[in-house]
């Protein structure tokens, strides 16, 4: 199996060297080689394991709880912020 | 008496009988990490306080106040504005914080060796990996540098390490314990356990922290914390013990499964019955699982775009980068189905296998880890050689169900861990059983020797 | 070559429960100061985790109750995977292949049946706004439940689109889920729009998805602009594509924003932070009555007309206020008719006391000529005066008997009822 090391990077958002795009490549080809091995499973009539704790409608109240947290802190790890806001490089409107 | 050596609910009794205060207790443990952790490079953060029982946390597990990187270049400066479930049930029951501990970056790795800020060493031997991803928690209980630790398991990251470094290791159930603050890798797989000199110690942990915080939707409101009062198991008659001959084929080291086979025996001595079972479908555990563990990495990550906090996604690991490419491709369109689909698909035929298992036995035993720790860089180049080391302790983190790695021998000088697995939601059978073994031999109280 | 339009369209309204979607922060946040309404959860910070809001459960289900949806029994959220500032998580919570409710529609007035895809529950993004070459992010809107309501692709012109829209904004108002308001971004318009030749039946090859336009105005003169550029380029040969465009309001055209090779690949999954939903169908939500089946009632209860039982169902205040005011009317025989009339008429401030609106329009029922005799005499007066409209109307200008009517309301000094100064005039021009 090979695997279009560009187009996957592009939607991870990874910036990867040159270097790197060979190496995942062939390492990554490796690696789904060895799932292959997952075809031999007959799951036609098996359902697919999301979530193992069989729970269901884990929902809350809708009460405003003690969760908020001051600007300050909402901000503190951001590289970049001004007048209350994070900021970014521009990105157009859409 | 060395206050170090003590294990934790020694070391309760003991301030509760004034042996020493809590600051003595302190210092002990700030002195020992003073003269130890420049050679193991267990924490990445020291933190000094007085007062307390000091414990160290796994630098993934969210600290307020208190950096924390996921041993990350990433996040080499973030700093989280709120605690974890975990610690703040750990500080609620006067347990201090001593340090951040090592790990792999993110949680992504087998040895302790990915983390972006140097590998933690062995303490059995500093020439071999201490194995991952918790490796600074298994380290630092390793070599008596806090009372207890905790640590993340999501394919074996607590109980491998706690193998290869001979302490005790507790994942407990998927859903027992809350996520809230533990920086993701895999959702449906990540667990917080217990890094322990004692089974009894795990006990206790778990009964603080185990329950429902309101924050993770995928912990049970009933699930009932254990309580410390109970009476230890002193034998294991009526205990039905099933060992799969799955976990017994090609790539286990012939003199770990001499000592595994011993402790099965023992087992056996102690009066519980030994039954063959049968999990068909272990084989296809690493495949199942770096499908799924790697499509959740690939889009948990993507919270690090560098902008809210962190750096630039460039500064990901090499094997970080390496998950979420993997992920990434495996969640793509025209590739969901054949990849992450399949996968999840095979996870349930794994589950069954449990289920089916456990329809006969109390509680499965076999090997952590195929080898004891490794020599360090040996694997570093071959990932899917790195990934199968993990074969034992993936299929229960597929299933959720709770495991135990536990003291039971040595090859050639370096610790071997029983894994005991058991019932989804039942616990206690797996600590009960691991006690029972631990009380019956001295495994747990041998010391790596410290003087290099 | 003619052409036919082909249009869907996706509408994102915001609910206005409490709290947020996935978080127990408050999601009152118009006009707030920036990143004061956050918390781990909705900033995305490492380590947090969702947790669902039921009340946006409930609203979610009540909207799609509205358009006539299945409700799925076993429901999932899944993780919308892609790169955005205004995306804490890198990914957005959203459903996918298991949405809440399922299979709608909506009739528009002409009979015409808008089909509903589905309408399910997600999150909004935080908010940016552009600055020199910043942008600068806002975290307080992050994680607001959002209702999506796809359609198929039904709509044949911009008129079925703004008719659809004001249709389901009237909805999402009967049911009190959100305030609705376009220009507030508390409901969200895109259009799928493509051209066909007329008489095909398979779907274009390519839609254009307007997308980020902030009224009901623009959206109808986005998609004209879009048709007539669209059939400009089928007619010129030229290949259309798969592409985003926007709206320019200065300028009167639609704009290129993402072209198909920057297309997404969302990477959907089930989250797997969340249990799943199951027996969604069983949950017992109240549902007002629409305004579909009160106008059909008014109609037929009141034997009110169309254009006015229109005005009185706009919103349900009004139509309740309306009923409150037939209820008041009872027993003064004051008629359903007369009250519709008064109201419309006068444009009534809903805080007015139902029994002073009777008292008015009794007031003015009394004060008219009752007796036939002396309307007979003005009717006269005023055919004599006006000979040439008498004459007129006898030649079968009907319109011509509007001049006659003034004449009566003049000579009466606005004490004849109109309804009965067209009968008196008819008899006596027969």
């Amino acid at each position: 199996m090979k695997i279009d090391v560009k187009r996957v990077a592009k939607l991870a958002s990874l910036p990867l060297s040159e270097a790197e795009e060979e190496k995942y490549s062939k390492q990554l080809s490796k690696i789904l080689d060895y799932i292959e091995q997952l075809n031999e499973v007959d799951t036609l009539d098996v359902e697919p394991t999301f979530n193992v704790t069989g729970l269901s409608n884990a929902m809350r109240e809708d009460q405003v709880g003690d969760c908020t947290i001051p600007q300050e802190e909402a901000i503190s790890n951001a590289p970049v912020k001004k007048d209350g806001f994070i900021v970014t490089k521009g990105v157009f409107n859409e | 008496m060395n206050i170090t050596d003590l294990t934790l609910v020694e070391t309760i009794k003991a301030l509760e009988n004034k042996d020493f205060s809590e600051e003595e207790l302190n210092k002990a443990y700030l002195d020992r990490i003073e003269a130890k952790n420049a050679d193991l490079n267990v924490f990445l953060e020291v933190k000094k306080n007085s007062k307390g029982i000091p414990a160290a946390i796994k630098d993934i597990i969210s600290t307020q106040f208190i950096k924390t990187t996921a041993g990350s270049k990433i996040l080499s400066t973030f700093i989280p504005p709120f605690n974890a479930t975990v610690v703040d049930r750990l500080l609620s029951n006067n347990i201090s914080i001593i340090g951040k501990t090592n790990l792999d970056e993110f949680a992504m790795g087998s040895s302790g060796e990915n983390s972006a800020f140097g590998h933690t060493k062995n303490p059995w031997d500093i020439a071999k990996v201490p194995g991952g991803s918790s490796a600074g928690s298994a380290a630092a209980v390793a070599a008596d540098l806090a009372v207890f630790s905790m640590g993340t398991d999501t394919g074996g990251s607590i109980r491998q390490p706690a193998s290869l470094c001979g302490v005790v290791g507790f994942k407990p159930s998927y859903g027992k314990v809350s996520r809230y603050g533990l920086m993701a890798m895999a959702s449906s797989l990540d667990v917080p356990g217990t890094f322990t000199k004692s089974v009894a110690d795990a006990r206790l942990v778990m009964g603080w922290v185990s329950g429902s915080d309101g924050m993770d939707s995928n912990v049970q409101e009933i699930a009932s914390p254990s309580t410390s009062l109970r009476v230890a198991m002193t034998d294991l008659k009526g205990i039905k013990i099933g060992v799969p001959k799955e976990y017994f084929g090609e790539g286990l080291d012939p003199k770990v499964e001499k000592v595994i086979r011993e402790a099965i025996k023992k087992l056996e001595e102690l009066g519980a019955e030994i039954v063959e079972v049968s999990l068909p479908h272990t084989q296809y555990g690493v495949a199942v699982y770096y499908i799924i563990m790697s499509s959740e990495v690939s889009s948990n990550l993507a919270k690090f775009d560098g902008i809210r906090f962190g750096s630039s996604r460039e500064d990901f690991g090499e094997e970080v980068k390496r998950r979420i490419m993997l992920g990434t491709f495996a969640l793509s369109s025209g590739y969901y189905d054949d990849y992450f689909a399949k996968a999840a698909c095979v996870r349930t035929l794994i589950k069954q296998d449990f289920e089916e298992a456990f329809k006969k036995v109390d509680v499965i035993v076999g090997p952590v880890s195929p080898t004891t720790a490794w020599n360090l860089g040996e694997k570093m180049d071959d990932p899917l050689a790195m990934y199968l080391s993990d074969a034992y302790t993936i299929p229960a983190s597929l299933a959720g169900i709770p495991g135990l790695s536990v003291p039971c021998g040595f090859v050639d000088g370096l610790p071997v861990g029983l894994q005991i697995l058991g019932k989804y939601m039942d616990d206690e059978t797996v600590l009960d059983v691991g006690e029972a073994y631990e009380q019956a031999t001295e495994w747990h109280e041998r010391r790596p020797d410290l003087s290099f | 070559m003619k052409y036919e339009t082909v249009i869907g369209i996706e509408v994102h309204v915001e609910l206005n429960t409490k709290t947020k979607m996935f978080c127990r922060c408050s999601a009152d946040y118009f006009g707030k100061e920036p990143n004061t309404h956050t918390c781990p959860v909705c900033l995305g910070l490492p380590g947090s985790l969702p947790i669902i809001n039921e009340e946006a459960i409930k609203k979610c289900i009540q909207i799609g109750l509205a358009l006539g949806c299945t409700i799925s029994s076993k429901s999932l959220f899944e993780r919308k995977n892609y790169f955005y500032p205004d995306l804490p998580k890198g990914y957005q919570i959203s459903q996918y292949r298991w949405p809440l409710c399922i299979k709608g529609e909506l009739k528009l007035d002409s009979g015409k049946v808008i089909r509903v895809n589905r309408a399910h529950q997600e999150e909004d993004t935080a908010k940016l706004t552009h600055q020199g070459g910043e942008s600068l992010i806002d975290f307080n809107r992050s994680s607001v439940p959002l209702v999506e309501v796809v359609t198929e692709p039904d709509f044949s012109s911009s008129e079925e689109v703004r008719e659809y829209a004001q249709k389901l904004q009237q909805i999402f108002r009967y049911l009190g889920v959100s305030n609705a308001d376009m220009e507030r971004g508390d409901m969200r318009l895109e259009a799928n729009v493509s051209v066909r030749p007329e008489g095909q039946t398979e779907l274009p090859p390519y839609r254009v998805e307007l997308k980020n336009i902030n009224s009901f105005r623009f959206m109808v003169a986005a998609i004209e602009y879009e048709v007539k550029r669209q059939i400009e380029a089928h007619e010129k040969g030229e290949k259309l594509s798969q592409e985003t465009r926007g709206w320019n309001e200065d300028k009167k055209e639609t704009y290129l924003q993402r072209s198909k090779e920057e297309a997404h690949d969302y990477r959907y999954f089930p989250e797997p932070d969340l249990p799943e939903l199951k027996n969604m169908d069983q949950i017992k939500v109240d549902l007002p009555e629409l305004p579909s089946k009160k106008t059909e009632r008014f109609v037929s209860d009141y034997e009110l007309n169309k254009q006015q039982v229109g005005i009185l169902v706009e919103s349900i205040e009004m139509a309740d206020y309306f009923e409150k005011v037939v209820e008041a009317g009872k027993q003064n025989n004051v008629t359903p008719v007369q009250i519709a009339n008064y109201i419309v008429n006068k444009k009534v401030d809903l805080s007015v006391d139902p029994k002073q609106i009777i008292n008015d329009i009794q007031d003015k029922t009394s004060n008219l000529i009752s007796d036939d005799a002396e309307f007979e005499k003005l009717a006269k007066q005023a055919i004599e005066e006006n000979q040439k409209s008498a004459d007129d109307f006898r030649a079968g200008k009907e319109n011509a008997i509007q001049a006659l009517i003034g004449g009566v309301m003049r000579l009466s000094k606005g004490k004849a009822d109109a309804a009965q100064t067209v009968k008196i005039l008819r008899k006596l021009l027969e």
